[in-house]
């Protein structure tokens, strides 16, 4: 989280580095900012309909919010099987968000920006897809790699191909998130970096609010590719829930 | 393929229904969230998107290949034979991003 170090460099990476809180049972600050997260998540969903009002209060509003976003998401992406899977997508959604969320606070800790995090929670949505196709499906599943209507010849071909493809999701589905809030928080303290260097610059400084300009506008689109990429986090684990329910 | 979905299930006529209730709902801003299947496409995003589907699947291609010619010791051969599965694995990948889930069924 230090800005620069000793000898007055910058180093933008800095703010990604893993400290530890608690040095003994290897709890750093990354763990740190996910219980923070998860307390934050509870607080949020149990205060927020404590009142249970009918006509709902802002908190309460919010709360309804997020439950009916994730609801229509999986009704829409996945259909009616898929609402016994809510909790799950709801948890994996509101736990990125806050992620990213909390990424965004001055002297925060972005967790999701750790390559480690976002691919165990990709595992986490491929080995439970994967789970659910084989618990519903049973040996049928193997049919998901051999498409129908495919010659023999072919199916030596098809069938790794079909593989690796399922495979990448794991890849894809991780490196999506964590290269985005990496990039994004990169990007943030080059220019941040940009205002210091230039305002020390002598009649240079006249150019610093230039990008001190462009990191408010990035600040504002920090804050929608942090609600963005949750979005996609869960609608791309809608979509596998509903590949390995349908097998389509 | 197999087992009834949803779309099989609803009739000709009771889809056509839904379409022009859809446009209905639409036109007098009922459904503000009519939004795409696959998440938000920006042509940014999708582009995005699809590179990263092309490298993941070439990676997993690789790794594959290469942990195969290591452990079966033919070093580089299998190696080359998954990398082109993985660009054909990735290939397909953006056919069915581009396709959408609808015709991909």
């Amino acid at each position: 989280m230090a800005a620069e170090s000793s000898e007055g460099a910058f180093h933008v990476m800095d703010q990604f580095v893993l400290t530890p809180v608690v040095g003994a049972l290897g709890f750093a600050n990354s763990n740190f900012w996910m219980l923070l997260a998860g307390a934050l998540i509870t607080g949020f969903m149990v205060l927020g309909m404590r009142p249970r009002a009918m006509v709902p209060g802002r908190l309460q509003g919010a709360a309804e919010a997020a439950y009916q976003f994730v609801y229509d998401m999986i009704d829409e992406q996945v259909g009616h099987e898929g609402r016994k899977y809510f909790p799950f997508v709801f948890t994996l959604f509101m736990f990125v968000l806050f992620g990213n969320l909390l990424g965004m606070v001055p002297y925060g800790f972005t967790f999701t920006s750790h390559i480690m995090v976002t691919l165990t929670l990709a595992a986490i949505v491929f080995v439970l897809t994967t789970a659910i196709a084989i618990a519903i499906h049973g040996k049928h599943f193997l049919s998901y790699f051999a498409p129908e209507g495919v010659s023999p010849v072919l199916l030596v071909l098809v069938v790794p191909i079909e593989i690796i493809s399922y495979l990448s999701r794991l890849i894809s589905l991780s490196v999506r998130l964590f290269a985005n809030m990496l990039a994004g928080h990169v990007m943030l303290k080059v220019f941040a970096t940009f205002i210091v260097l230039l305002g020390g610059a002598g009649a240079l400084s006249v150019l610093a609010p230039l990008p001190l300009a462009l990191n408010i506008a990035l600040v504002g689109f920090e804050f929608l590719v942090a609600f963005l990429q949750a979005y996609v986090f869960a609608i791309l684990t809608c979509i596998y829930l509903h590949d390995a329910i349908h097998l389509h | 393929m197999s087992g009834p979905d949803q779309s099989s299930r609803d009739g000709k006529n009771s889809s056509d229904f839904e379409a022009r209730l859809e446009r209905a709902r639409a036109g007098r801003g009922l459904d503000p969230l009519s939004r795409p299947a696959e998440g938000p496409v920006g042509s940014w995003g999708t582009g995005m998107r699809a590179g990263l589907e092309l490298v993941s699947a070439l990676l997993v291609g690789g790794a594959i290949g290469w942990g195969l010619d290591a452990w079966l010791g033919t070093k580089p051969i299998l190696l080359g034979v998954f990398l082109l599965l993985g660009v054909c694995a990735g290939l397909l990948n953006v056919v069915r991003l581009t396709l959408g889930r609808e015709k991909r069924r």
